[in-house]
């Protein structure tokens, strides 16, 4: 009897060891994730333990030194991914292919990632340039792209996700703003001669004489590269605009506002509303050329919540203290975090189920370094806009704040 | 006739030789052994082959150093994309824009309906015509204005770079007619043909293969005839050319004409196997990197030129998918290695040994035979003598 009850209890004993190993096989088949053929049905470079991504940015050449910081971020945010266990039990990997500031490379390297990598998703592209070469490749491959630089809009693919701001999210808030605290009426629009400028500025035009009823003094576009703002400024000079309104992009920036600074044109005396500067631009042009003119962007490198301090400390911790913090290199870190969320909604890698979840429109990311945002189903976030005024220093303080604001690519009455 | 095509368009034995090799190469072993991305990057290599093949005829017979050869590139691409670019804007393709129907950047640049010199682009005649009248038409422009006056040498380098700067220029600054900056982008069909399948990805490498060998031998008919010859007579020494009382300037205007038809080739055919095409084309710097290919290749070897831009660009590639933050650095080494140790390229490194292999084939089959001789001798009872003999031919 009692050898009888030792014998039930030994196998009772043997039955609940083999019911816990059991769990715990459970439980170590859960944190390894889904098997490999349920999340990946189309034939990515997923195994059951990584998954490939793809992170495809200029290393060399004139946009490198725009670049670096986004690919630094998106690099940052799939370290901090797989350091949490990674994506449905998978490592991230990450290949990295240099797009050279050109745009045909783009379209090349992005075929090469898609067809013989089979990545999962791209982080990458920078200009609309190097976008609209990559886009058709994406849409034949049926790739995923997170697009992080603030745009021109009028695009949405099924195939991008775009973190950055569309042109209206940026334009329309600044605009209100600088004309309610500023009292503008007159306004001299200046960009750099392509898409993005010609764009903004076609819809900065429509909101200043429809909506705020005030009046363009002056649109002036100046090509890629341009140095020489003299005429420019001599026709602000006599028009006396109570607002510039700036988009010059690039290199061209450091001469555009060294010759306004020359020319007596500074912060004291002038409102300029530029939307084409953030921290990475004024290491080139120097904070003292700058000094009390506002940005509008969706983020400052100062803004002041948990999230972002959090990030600007990981930032500089793993790319050095001197590193700066642009708006770009901020929506270059919501993708990976944004591609995160939508995998494991859809339990799958498949670029249509990711999509598909995507296109619900309610990802969303209280942990962005911005504040809360959150995925539209147009493929475009909501956030808000601020308004910076530049400092000494380098950096912005923040003036105005807007509440989030809905995406809209194909704005109607600004066409 | 038979003559003719061997004499003329091989090149004779050792031509035709290395044109057959040349087309093992690209028609069979590249196909073989690459898959399609592969195979699809280095049909678009090809491509940049047309315009150095060119620049073997201008620059290394001609002596005409011509750093714009990207517009000609440029203008045949072009001319190729209007035509895919009406095609893909379609009404159906293009209702989510203002105006449909019209291409996507006209849109944005609130274009409301077609510009005139896009109409005609619509025909598939037209626009085949037109990737060869067009640049000849160009060069013969500029070929006349510059050659007539006798204007050469760094001058024609230096003004042929000034066009090229302001083309794109004025393609980057027109970009409600060109596509601007981006370009014309999201090519998709030609006659309703899908040129971003794979089966149309083979089908277009090998007929922008055929056309490059038919390019070569188009060259080799030229150098081999009475013209190649005045060619090198007006490098080495024009003025003699011209005192023999040969108008130099006509015939300077035919090479130029010549070579950019045959770079507006290649523009168009790469414009059917990327899928787009864009100012940075055009520009100076594709224009010098294409004088760097023939370089490479060897100025003086139309299949050298084809060599030296598959192996620049692999270079590129290869190097820039294993160091992506290094690679310029590497490519600007091998130019520089290339030019300090091997002025005259692949082809001259290759002349250069195949002469020595030639050589070493023939003594190494005396050796061989005599060896044979030595060991037959080494049999026993003849011991005596052979081993010192043995020992002289080693």
């Amino acid at each position: 009897m009692n050898l009888k009850h030792t014998a039930g209890l030994l196998r009772h004993a043997k039955r609940s060891l083999l019911i816990l190993s059991l769990c715990t096989l459970g439980v170590g088949a859960a944190q390894a994730g889904p098997p490999t053929a349920q999340v990946n049905t189309t034939g990515l470079a997923v195994t059951d333990d990584t998954v490939k991504v793809g992170i495809l940015h200029s290393l060399t050449g004139t946009m490198a030194i725009s670049e670096t910081g986004a690919q630094e971020a998106e690099k940052l945010a799939i370290e901090q991914i797989n350091n949490m266990g990674g994506i449905l039990g998978r490592k991230i990997q990450i290949i990295q292919e240099d797009g050279a500031s050109d745009w045909p490379t783009f379209a090349e390297k992005s075929r090469k990632l898609l067809v013989n990598d089979k990545v999962a998703a791209v982080f990458g592209c920078w200009t609309s340039a190097s976008r609209k070469a990559a886009l058709p490749v994406f849409e034949k491959e049926n790739g995923l792209l997170y697009y992080p630089t603030f745009y021109e809009g009028l695009e949405q693919s099924h195939n991008v996700i775009y973190t950055g701001q569309e042109a209206t999210q940026q334009i329309l808030a600044g605009l209100d703003w600088v004309a309610r605290e500023k009292g503008a009426k007159t306004f001299y629009l200046i960009g750099s001669d392509y898409i993005w400028p010609r764009t903004s500025m076609k819809i900065a035009r429509k909101h200043i004489e429809n909506v705020l009823k005030g009046k363009v003094v002056g649109e002036e576009y100046k090509p890629l590269g341009n140095t020489s703002f003299g005429s420019v400024i001599n026709k602000i000079r006599l028009k006396k605009p109570d607002v510039i309104y700036a988009a010059v992009v690039g290199g061209s920036n450091v001469a555009w506002f060294k010759q306004l600074k020359a020319a007596g044109i500074t912060g004291k005396k002038q409102t300029l509303l530029t939307i084409s500067v953030t921290e990475d631009e004024v290491l080139g042009i120097g904070g003292e050329n700058l000094k009390g003119f506002y940005s509008v962007m969706k983020y400052f490198e100062s803004l002041d919540n948990e999230n972002n301090k959090a990030f600007v400390k990981a930032f500089k911790a793993k790319w050095g203290a001197d590193s700066v913090i642009g708006d770009v290199t901020q929506a270059a870190y919501l993708g990976p975090w944004l591609w995160k969320a939508a995998v494991e909604r859809a339990g799958s890698f498949d670029v249509d189920k990711v999509v598909a979840e995507s296109e619900k429109g309610d990802i969303e990311l209280s942990t962005a370094p911005e504040g809360y945002v959150k995925l539209h189903a147009n493929h475009h976030l909501w956030s808000k806009t601020r308004v910076a005024r530049w400092g000494d220093d380098g950096q912005a303080t923040v003036v105005f704040e807007s509440g989030l604001i809905e995406p809209n690519p194909f704005p109607k009455g600004y066409q | 006739m038979k003559s003719f095509f061997y004499n003329k368009l091989l090149g004779g034995k050792q031509g035709a030789i290395g044109l057959l090799v040349l087309a093992l190469v690209i028609l069979v072993v590249f196909p073989l052994t690459l898959d399609l991305f592969r195979l699809n990057l280095v049909g678009k290599y090809l491509t940049y082959a047309f315009v150095a093949v060119g620049l073997v005829l201008l620059w290394g017979y001609g002596g005409i150093l011509s750093l714009g050869q990207g517009i000609f590139f440029g203008l045949g691409g072009y001319c190729m994309a209007m035509f895919l670019k009406l095609e893909a804007s379609s009404p159906e393709n293009t209702s989510i824009q203002s105006t449909p129907g019209i291409p996507d950047f006209m849109d944005w640049n609130q274009l409301t309906h077609l510009p005139w010199f896009w109409k005609p682009f619509e025909s598939f005649g037209f626009t085949l015509i037109a990737i060869l009248v067009i640049p000849t038409v160009f060069a013969f422009i500029v070929g006349y204005a510059m050659f007539k006056r006798r204007v050469g040498g760094v001058y024609f380098a230096i003004i042929t770079q000034a066009i090229a700067l302001i083309l794109t220029v004025l393609i980057v600054g027109q970009q409600g007619y060109t596509g601007g900056i981006n370009g014309i982008t999201d090519l998709r069909t030609l006659h309703g043909w899908d040129i971003r399948e794979d089966s149309a990805k083979y089908t277009l490498y090998f007929v922008n293969a055929f056309l490059l060998l038919g390019c070569v031998m188009l060259g080799r008919y030229v150098l081999t005839s009475k013209f190649g010859r005045l060619l090198l007579a007006m490098r080495d020494k024009e003025d003699r050319v011209r005192f023999s009382g040969y108008d130099v300037s006509t015939f300077k205007i035919f090479v130029f004409c010549l070579a950019a038809v045959i770079s507006a080739i290649g523009g168009a055919m790469f414009t059917l196997q990327v899928g787009f095409m864009s100012p940075s084309f055009v520009g100076i710097v594709p224009s010098i990197e294409m004088v760097i290919f023939a370089a490479v290749g060897g100025r003086m070897s139309l299949i050298g030129a084809v060599y030296g831009t598959l192996l620049v660009n692999f270079g590129k590639t290869l190097f820039s998918e294993s160091f992506p933050a290094l690679w310029l650095f590497l490519i600007g080494g091998l130019f520089i290695a290339v030019v300090m140790f091997f002025p005259n390229g692949l082809a001259g490194i290759y002349a250069k040994y195949s002469q020595q292999l030639a050589a070493c084939v023939k003594s190494g089959r005396g050796c061989a035979r005599s060896l044979v001789e030595k060991l037959r001798s080494l049999r026993p009872g003849s011991r005596t003598g052979a081993g010192s003999q043995a020992g002289e031919s080693l």
